[in-house]
């Protein structure tokens, strides 16, 4: 068992609405990343994703707010950190971040080169501009993208081009922990693959300690990350090995979920889509019990006034799912729903 | 709907930007309760801010001649103490005879007449520093009591004297004007002829900015909506527009039209159709994002006319937009008559004002280089506080509408 | 949902829609941008088709051709059989009774000034039900509600954003089920909303098309959905069909290079992901 690059203990954060509400996006998630492992996060849209996101890196501001819980990067608590602390001695260099639209945060009218600077000035005042081309450009060839790339204008790139400079550029001082928020999403499929390749590769040479992956899409995180977390309503419902949470979910929205996924492979045309009615609970007032009894086939009275606990098993505790049913019965269900399919 | 009046009144800029224009909405109603209308010469030429009296019809009623020592009498103005030390001093010093002074004492007047018929200080006594000069006090008093200063009221034969220990009530006064802001060159009352010039203005403003604003969103709505030929030859003309100092045009405009028939509503014409080039480019500009929008494409794929989706599908969409657009019109409206104005080309009128036609009266006048601030400061300022309400009301419902423009 | 639906063979009915040479040219001269160049295909009655492309393929300016949105610049379009003309506001509107659309994002797909059920009586309208009484398109509103599971009483009155994006694009469904098209053109129309109401929206437009014997052109990026939903998949690339045919011909066995490298390069279940076709240093 590898060493945690990261871990978070039961994280609470809040959005305060421009009306004054609170909204609970993110309410007692707890993970654990090892050195050279990467997380994924799948959820529908609103479940918090993103906001988690935001809200590891441990710099809050309005209207993102902090309530409790423990963030610590290789064993560093940067929870209760000063935010002008956390800005100019983590952000860049133990944890580093990529949103969505990343590549349209370049700034037009200057060279990739001067993004670079700027991110190494923030904790190497004295880097000459020699020596940060010379990381630079070493770095860059070492990802595929080539010097050349560095004396260019943002605009000068394709789009794919673009967010792999981003990622590039913010991992250039090799952070411990890479979050990344839907990177490839707005990228066609060959962009997107190449992006994958590219984080992969940063990877395995160490110019990342360890990431997490966002998404909505779960044949991609399939294939990118070693572990998957399901996020719903602002916790996650269950977290396992990738290869177990596809093909072997035991949460009820995890099981709706991966019973949706569509691929371009034999056998997808006959298959049955799992739907499941109705949507997310408003995270304005969170349910008191289950917070996925509202939309559950398999929901007791019970579901609706007991919150459910974070159940562990396998080696090492890697396995969890919050659910009141136990294993074996969720296990038995699923498997006569199938057979039950294939019977008519 | 009352979700958005309700964020618009939490505005602080647009809330501001409306209690000042409803101020200023409020003063041009002033007219209909002042006593001279916008246009009556009330005295000749320019008077400061104050309160005036005029004789000839004014203090006829009653003239009161009231001593200043009345029924209190000195008992009021002096102690016991000190009248008895004036006393002695006229027995000891101004050589008078106790009996005649403790006579005296009983009437004011004939104490009065006693005292400065006796004392002077030049009236040479023995006596300490201090007792003299406590003397000298007491006579000074008295001296300011029996003043024979006059203040006259009126000009000519009518004038009519008032001494300095007289009293006029003021009540009794029937004729006497305040005129805070004072007269103009015409000697009409400025705070009259100003409220009514704001009321005026407001008006020509409006409409000069509903013109330009009716104008600019059919031609930006045709425009934008119908793209094609029709948004090039729109455009075209709208650009022409732009590319011509709108000022020039309104200028050229205003002088080819005759003396007689610049009256404020032509006036306004002129202005409305000069502005609304910039009105029609950015509802353009705003419609060709809308056009393209699934709602606008199912509304065309439900069998809807033109005319429907532009009214019902696009319309609504940049009614907040028009709005905005409308009060800045309203503003500039008002600004650019009294541009007009100033250079002369202003309504030419000699029953109403405006606050254009002010600016240019003061300057014509010279008010400016003579000091008469009156003349022409509270215009200035009631063009600015108009204007400023405007904008500050402008940006408070872009923060609403444009959420992201809050800070 | 346990019930495996059964796929008839849509792909040999009669004629429905088929396009010669459809091209669109944006601008002119040295700036002119072919978006859809000369492409032909062939719709049937009932069938399932699937345009795939990604982002800048023109299979969104195709999409709009089709509903005579935009004009086509050459070609021309049948419609069951007969040259397509809509060269007027009531051919068009004639036109727009055989062939209506549900778009991609259900928050713009709606005025949001006017209530929901403007959108449905609209639809009553366009049928001809104008003089019907109200009690009656009550009826047939919640008779359209209920086929994609709303429940109109809870409806009526409402405004589109107070209702959830997988709600309102339900909605659109049931604004197809009052209209009955011979076509409908759905523009990924799952693209937005999670997919867990994929699944439900994917359904009803399968009813639509057994139920009403509805004509289905769906247009997404997504390669996976085309296969798993549609009968016929036509691949777009640079506003050409680079190729076309059953989905299972097309997806398990294709030939076009582009398609090739379009499946090669979506993330798979079962098979693996080769991350090895590109090389780092592609500029793409």
């Amino acid at each position: 068992m590898g060493k945690a690059m990261l871990e978070v203990r039961n994280l609470r954060t809040k959005y305060v609405t421009r009306l004054g509400e609170d909204v609970y996006s993110v309410d007692g998630v707890s993970l654990k990343i090892e050195e050279g492992k990467s997380l994924g996060v799948a959820g529908e849209s609103g479940c918090g994703k993103s906001t988690l996101a935001l809200s590891m890196m441990g710099y809050y501001f309005p209207p993102l707010h902090y309530i409790s819980g423990d963030i610590i990067i290789d064993g560093q608590n940067i929870s209760g950190m000063d935010p002008d602390k956390v800005r100019t001695s983590v952000l860049g260099k133990e944890i580093a971040y990529i949103p969505q639209a990343a590549m349209n945060a370049l700034n037009p009218t200057m060279k990739i080169i001067r993004f670079l600077e700027d991110v190494i000035h923030v904790h190497e005042p004295k880097a000459t501009k020699a020596e940060i081309r010379e990381r630079a450009e070493e770095r860059f060839i070492s990802v595929g993208l080539g010097k050349e790339v560095l004396d260019r204008h943002a605009v000068e790139l394709s789009g794919g081009m673009k967010q792999r400079t981003v990622i590039a550029v913010s991992t250039i001082l090799s952070p411990k922990v890479l979050i990344a928020d839907e990177p490839s999403s707005a990228l066609d499929v060959t962009s997107q693959k190449l992006v994958i390749k590219m984080m992969r590769e940063m990877m395995e040479k160490g110019y990342i300690g360890s990431m997490m992956f966002i998404t909505h899409e779960l044949p991609l995180l399939y294939n990118v990350t070693d572990d998957i977390a399901v996020m719903y309503a602002g916790q996650f419902v269950e977290y396992g090995s990738a290869k177990e949470m596809v093909f072997d979910p035991l949460h009820p929205y995890s099981h709706g979920l991966m019973g949706s996924i569509l691929v371009p492979e034999e056998g997808t045309r006959g298959m049955n889509l799992t739907a499941i009615p109705g949507t997310p609970p408003n995270l304005k007032r969170p349910p008191k019990g289950c917070r996925f009894a509202e939309r559950c086939k398999y929901a007791t009275v019970e579901c609706s006034y007991v919150a459910p606990i974070e159940k562990k098993f396998g080696e090492n505790e890697t396995r969890m799912y919050r659910c009141l049913k136990d294993e074996p019965w969720l296990r038995k269900t699923y498997e006569e729903e199938q057979g039950g399919a294939s019977n008519e | 709907m009352k979700q958005i009046l309700r964020n618009i009144f939490h505005s602080p800029r647009f809330v501001v930007g409306f209690v000042i224009f409803c101020i200023v909405l409020l003063l041009s109603f002033y007219p209909m309760i002042s006593i001279f209308t916008p246009m009556e010469i009330v005295g000749s030429g320019f008077h400061a801010p104050g309160t005036y009296v005029n004789i000839k019809s004014t203090i006829q009623s009653r003239s009161e001649e009231l001593k200043y020592v009345g029924a209190a009498g000195l008992a009021n103005q002096f102690t016991a103490e000190e009248l008895g030390k004036m006393q002695e001093w006229l027995v000891k010093y101004g050589g008078v005879d106790q009996t005649v002074v403790d006579e005296a004492a009983e009437n004011d007047n004939a104490f009065l007449e006693l005292w400065t018929s006796t004392y002077s200080d030049d009236v040479q006594y023995k006596a300490t520093q201090a007792y003299k000069r406590e003397i000298q006090k007491y006579n000074k008093q008295i001296l300011r009591i029996t003043a024979t200063d006059t203040l006259e009221i009126g000009e000519g034969d009518s004038t009519i004297t008032v001494k300095s220990n007289q009293f006029v009530n003021v009540k009794n006064i029937s004729n006497k004007v305040t005129l805070p802001l004072g007269t103009d060159n015409f000697g009409a009352d400025v705070l009259t002829k100003l409220t009514s010039a704001i009321g005026v203005s407001l008006k020509m403003g409006v409409m000069a900015g509903a013109i330009a604003t009716a104008i600019g969103l059919t031609i930006g709505l045709l425009a934008g909506f119908l793209g094609g030929w029709v948004d090039n030859i729109l455009t075209f003309f709208t650009n022409l527009f732009t590319v011509i100092p709108s000022f020039v045009i309104l200028v050229l405009i205003a002088n080819s039209i005759s003396q007689a028939g610049r009256s404020p509503a032509m006036v306004s014409l002129i202005i409305g159709i000069t502005a609304w080039p910039w009105t029609a480019r950015s509802v353009r500009s705003q419609v060709i994002s809308l056009r393209n929008r699934d709602h606008v494409n199912l509304s065309k794929l439900s069998g809807h006319s033109t005319a429907r989706i532009i009214i019902q599908d696009v319309l609504p969409y940049i009614l907040s937009y028009v709005i905005m657009a409308l009060i800045l019109q309203i503003g500039s409206g008002i600004l650019g008559e009294a541009q007009l104005s100033m250079l002369g080309l202003g309504p030419s009128t000699t029953t109403t004002a405006t606050l254009g036609l002010m600016m240019n009266w003061a300057n014509t006048f010279s008010a400016a280089q003579n000091g008469q601030w009156w003349a022409f400061v509270p215009v200035v300022l009631a063009i600015t506080l108009i204007s400023y309400s405007m904008n500050l009301m402008n940006t408070g419902l872009d923060q609403v509408f444009n959420p992201q423009l809050r800070d | 949902m346990s019930e495996v639906r059964e796929r008839k063979d849509y792909t040999n009915g009669p004629l429905c829609l088929s396009g010669r040479g459809v091209t669109r040219i944006f601008g002119h001269g040295e700036k002119a941008n072919v978006a859809v160049d000369h492409v032909d295909f062939d719709f049937h009655e009932g069938e399932f088709v699937s345009i795939v492309g990604e982002s800048g393929s023109g299979k969104t300016t195709l999409s709009k051709m089709l509903l005579g949105l935009l004009p086509i610049s050459e070609g021309e379009i049948l419609f069951q059989g007969k040259p397509r003309d809509i060269s007027t506001r009531a051919k068009k509107a004639e036109y727009w009774k055989g062939i209506q659309a549900i778009f991609q994002d259900p928050f713009a797909s709606y005025n949001i000034f006017h209530k929901i059920d403007s959108v449905l009586l609209d639809c009553i309208n366009m049928r001809g039900g104008k003089n019907l009484p109200y009690e009656k398109k009550v009826e047939m509103m919640t008779e359209a509600c209920s086929f994609v599971n709303l429940k109109f009483a809870e409806l009526t009155n409402k405004y589109p954003f107070e209702l959830s994006g997988g709600q309102m694009q339900r909605l659109m469904i049931a604004r197809i089920f009052l209209l009955k098209p011979k076509i409908l053109l759905a523009d990924e129309p799952t693209s937005m909303v999670d997919a867990c109401s994929r699944a439900t929206i994917l359904d009803m437009l399968l009813n639509l098309r057994d139920e009403i014997g509805m004509t289905i052109i769906f247009i997404t990026h997504d390669i996976g959905l085309a296969y798993y939903i549609s009968d016929t998949v036509y691949i777009m690339e640079h506003g050409k069909f680079v190729e076309y045919g059953k989905a299972d011909e097309v997806i398990l066995n294709p030939q076009a290079p582009y398609t090739k490298r379009l499946i090669s390069d979506v993330p798979k279940i079962h098979e693996e992901w080769d991350l090895s076709t590109v090389e780092l240093t592609d500029d793409y």
